[in-house]
């Protein structure tokens, strides 16, 4: 089925289950096209395997647009493989060349256990967000929505702190498996509204400890995080959640 | 054939949804702790429906196939959500909202719903704003709009080319806030392959934790799908790899009735299919066509370079087409004419499958514009141009940015080549006014169901749909049938109906794994997309649909005997997951065709190429037509006919015009 000419080895993490050991193998793919997205690739390979009788590379990965966040390959010492500002879905094969062998692992960090070959468990990113990163509002009676004026350069950058997608990748590629990045982004959407006013401190506070709970390292400021994000997400954020969780202490009127 | 019932409330279209609402049986806090509810899918309809039931203290349990309910397929919605705020005074109101998208959706919609529909959709802007939804906003501060397919308003909201990704973490933070406080239990990685119905009701679920492969009995007072919708039937469309109508379709075998299937969305400007390995296809937001020209050139097989082509060799065809609208005339008309231009061989590109959708007229425009705001007197083009692309890159960056990276091609530079894909699907379960579908306690949000869009969506509708079943429909409806429940006890999970649920369920996965066939499930997929798309899709004729019907029944009978699922059932195994949802596909496909071939008139996004007018559009039969086919499931892959006649009240039914 496929129709170009680029013959491949892969080398891909394969690990049964959360408690086996895993480890690389060895895989060859020819006549793979380079307009064929890398995923589109794994579909090759895994229709091969199939037909074969083996089972299949299991891999995250959904809307293949680069938004859902799903795909999650640490590709080449890379998290999204070599292309900057996207995420595995949107990488084709016209970014390698013929002969090429392509080493494929799952994001590595004790936050996010590896389930099976390349798909890593990211609850603890639904637990951080579950603990403040929302505004509590009810659904019913808001009020007019041109009520509340916000300036545009300040909507504009809450806007691109909540452009993070959730995908993790900056938890892979950071030394220290830090969430500063994705906690911050959330963190700064909502600091920079007024109506992320009122929770501001005592959001910073839970949603910071909870990081630390699910077991995520510190930041050491090697920027790694910024670098590699798909969606550009910045490291000011990450200033602005710090900012905010040492006032916490000296404006807060609560406990937290 | 028996005549069903919609339950629209009595009165005055614009005073029903106030005085069901007003009137409606409540249920009160103390007896909603002890009620609970099943929500499946946590996209725009499911989240929010999750998380303000939830907030009004009902217990819910919520599940998504996804590793998180942030995933869901509404992250992907890209243009925009209408609502009829009317913040740029250009004459929007709620009626106005209401009768475009009774006029978009080709007549086939009910008046009621769509009414409450426009009337709710204010209410969603503020919803979202308060949560901290960052909305596009104008130098003033308010919010600002563009303008979509269908209408000459500008009601449409946006968050660059975001929007659904936005609304849709607005919902899910509400969902997660939930979660923390214990309201909703999640369970992610978790697909619902039966409905538990006891004594006519809607009981609970059976779904298969997909990381162990373990099969899981859950009990609810009622069960509500927000599962999406099922474009994938065509293999190739716009939906995410794992969008499926399993849950909706396992409904529908245990009595929800299914309605106007045959009802599918073919969206204009989608990026080209490139080869036989293509796993999905990418939509280029509508929101493009607010500044996009749309053209093909006037000579047939044209081989020059767009930028060789000049002015006066350029055939505009929406322009010349429908001059009122132009590039904005709804999805259905835009596709259809894409289609037309290329099989009469006007198409671009290697393909010939393609029209451009072309920015430099506007770049040059904006690019006018901000010289005089910067007090630029007499640019030259370069400069002009310049200053137009950073316009146009602050409107539609991160689009552009998403067509360079498939095509390898510069969007900037060369006209955008596009090509109609599947996108959306209005026909789904059959609900009443109620959002009930015909099983008591069996609900349907969403794009799940069939109710708000008729015979073809409106751009910029679907996430207003979402939002307002979830947000503020379903809590008020679902009391209605849950203040008589209260006398219910939770039903223990052993009861005979859960063991028999869950046996079937755990039947069909094993067969699969025992057919050990020869077969991939792709190949089964695939070849039912080609069927589809070739006899079910932009256009369809009595001849084609009966070939697919026989096509797809044989298909049936090659899938059950020759496909191979390697690995177990009780164990993570994606390979089985997918042969599950294909063989729904697979079902519901025939169906579709079944539809389409009764339904003997064109109308929206169906378009039977016996019954056109002169001019090539739809040409509709409301003497014999004007009704919602909801078909019901019999033993063995038959389908029986129900009938919900559609009553035009209040709009005058017209032959639809764009001109």
């Amino acid at each position: 089925m496929s129709t170009g000419n680029m013959n491949l080895t892969l080398k891909i993490w394969r690990q049964k289950d959360n408690k086996a050991k895993g480890n690389l193998v060895d895989y060859k793919v020819s006549e793979i096209s380079p307009d064929m997205s890398f995923l589109e690739m794994f579909d090759v390979l895994n229709e091969d395997l199939v037909t074969k009788g083996d089972e299949p590379i299991v891999f995250d990965h959904d809307c293949r647009e680069g938004i859902c966040g799903a795909c999650s390959m640490f590709i080449n010492g890379r998290p999204h493989g070599p292309k900057e500002g996207i995420t595995t879905c949107q990488l084709h094969m016209r970014s390698f060349k013929d002969g090429d062998t392509i080493v494929v692992e799952p994001w590595r960090a004790k936050a996010f256990p590896v389930i099976k070959d390349l798909m890593v468990d990211r609850t603890a990113f639904d637990r951080i967000i579950a603990s403040g990163g929302f505004i509590s509002v009810n659904t019913g009676n808001a009020q007019d929505a041109n009520a509340l004026p916000i300036p545009k350069s300040q909507a504009d950058s809450a806007f691109e702190a909540a452009a993070c997608i959730g995908c993790g990748a900056c938890v892979a590629t950071c030394k220290n498996a830090s969430a500063m990045l994705f906690t911050s982004a959330k963190i700064s959407q909502l600091a920079q509204l007024p109506q992320g006013q009122p929770e501001r401190y005592r959001r910073a506070q839970s949603m910071v400890a909870q990081m630390d709970a699910e077991g995520f390292g510190n930041c050491t400021n090697t920027g790694a995080c910024e670098a590699e994000c798909p969606k550009g997400i910045s490291l000011e954020n990450i200033a602005r959640m710090n900012r905010d969780f040492y006032s916490a202490k000296f404006v807060s009127e609560e406990e937290v | 054939m028996a005549e069903i019932d919609a339950h629209i409330p009595e009165g005055e279209l614009t005073e029903k949804w106030t005085k069901l609402r007003s009137s409606m049986p409540l249920v009160n806090p103390a007896n909603k702790r002890s009620i609970e509810i099943i929500v499946v899918g946590s996209g725009l309809a499911g989240a929010s429906a999750a998380a303000t039931l939830a907030e009004m203290g009902y217990k819910v349990k919520c599940f998504c196939f996804q590793d998180s309910p942030r995933r869901a397929h509404s992250i992907a919605a890209q243009g925009g959500i209408n609502a009829a705020k009317n913040y740029q005074n250009d004459g929007d109101s709620t009626y106005r909202l209401f009768y475009d998208t009774i006029k978009g959706g080709d007549y086939r919609a009910r008046e009621a719903n769509v009414h409450r529909l426009a009337e709710v959709s204010t209410n969603i802007i503020d919803q979202c704003v308060a949560q901290g939804v960052p909305l596009a906003r104008e130098y003033g501060g308010l919010l600002d709009n563009r303008s979509f397919g269908g209408t000459q308003v500008q009601r449409t909201f946006y968050a660059a080319g975001q929007t659904g990704q936005q609304l849709l973490l607005g919902a899910y933070s509400a969902l997660e806030r939930q979660i923390g406080m214990g309201k909703v239990e999640m369970f992610t990685r978790h697909e619902m392959l039966e409905v538990v119905v006891i004594d006519g009701k809607a009981r609970g679920i059976i779904a298969r934790n997909l990381i162990t492969g373990e099969l899981e009995r859950h009990f609810g007072h009622a069960v509500l799908l927000g599962s999406g919708g099922y474009g994938n039937v065509f293999y190739l469309s716009t939906n995410a790899m794992g969008s499926n109508v399993t849950a909706a379709w396992k409904a529908h075998k245990k009595g929800a009735f299914f309605g106007n299937p045959c009802y599918t969305q073919i969206h204009p400007t989608c990026i080209p299919v490139s080869g036989d390995h293509q796993s999905k296809l990418t939509l280029m937001s509508e929101s493009l066509r607010n500044d996009g020209r749309i053209w093909v050139p006037k000579k047939k097989d044209d081989n020059r370079k767009a930028s060789e082509i000049p002015e006066d060799e350029r055939d505009y065809y929406l322009e010349r087409r429908y001059p009122a609208f132009g590039n904005l005339v709804p999805r259905d008309v835009a596709s259809r004419a894409a289609k037309e231009r290329c099989d009469a061989g006007y198409g671009v590109g290697k393909s010939k499958l393609a029209v451009y959708l072309d920015f430099k007229a506007n770049t040059e425009r904006y690019g006018r514009i901000e010289a005089n705001k910067h007090n630029i007197h007499n640019p030259d083009l370069e400069t002009v141009m310049r200053l137009g692309r950073d316009v146009i890159k602050e409107k539609y960056g991160n689009l552009f940015d998403m067509y360079a990276q498939i095509t390898g091609e510069d969007p900037y530079e060369l006209p955008m080549r596009i090509y109609p894909a599947v996108h959306y699907t209005m026909g789904g379960l059959w609900v009443d006014y109620n959002l009930m579908t015909t099983v008591p306690g069996l609900y349907a949000l969403g794009e799940a169901n069939f109710s708000d869009h008729g015979a073809n969506r409106l751009g910029a509708s679907a996430l207003m749909q979402g939002l307002a079943d979830g947000y503020f429909v379903i809590p008020y409806t679902i009391g209605a049938y849950l203040s008589k429940e209260l006398a219910t006890k939770p039903i223990p999970t052993d009861h005979p109906a859960f063991v028999e649920a869950e046996a079937n369920a755990k039947g069909i996965l094993d067969k699969f794994i025992a057919i050990n066939g020869t077969k991939s499930v792709d190949y089964f997929h695939k070849k039912l997309g080609k069927i589809m798309w070739d006899k079910c899709g932009m256009a369809r004729n009595a001849q084609g649909l009966t070939e697919a019907i026989a096509e797809i029944q044989a298909l049936r009978k090659e899938f059950w005997s020759d496909v191979r699922v390697p690995g177990t059932s009780d164990s993570m195994n994606p390979e089985l997951e997918k042969a599950g949802r294909v063989a729904d596909f697979i079902e519901l496909g025939e169906l579709m065709c079944i539809d389409a071939l009764n339904r003997n008139e064109s109308c929206g996004g169906h378009f039977r190429e016996e019954y056109q007018t002169e001019e090539g559009e739809a040409l509709r039969d409301d003497e014999n037509y004007a009704y919602v086919a909801a078909w019901e499931y019999k033993e063995g892959v038959k389908f029986e006919l129900h009938k919900e006649q559609l009553e035009f009240k209040n709009i005058k039914i017209a032959q639809r015009s764009y001109k």
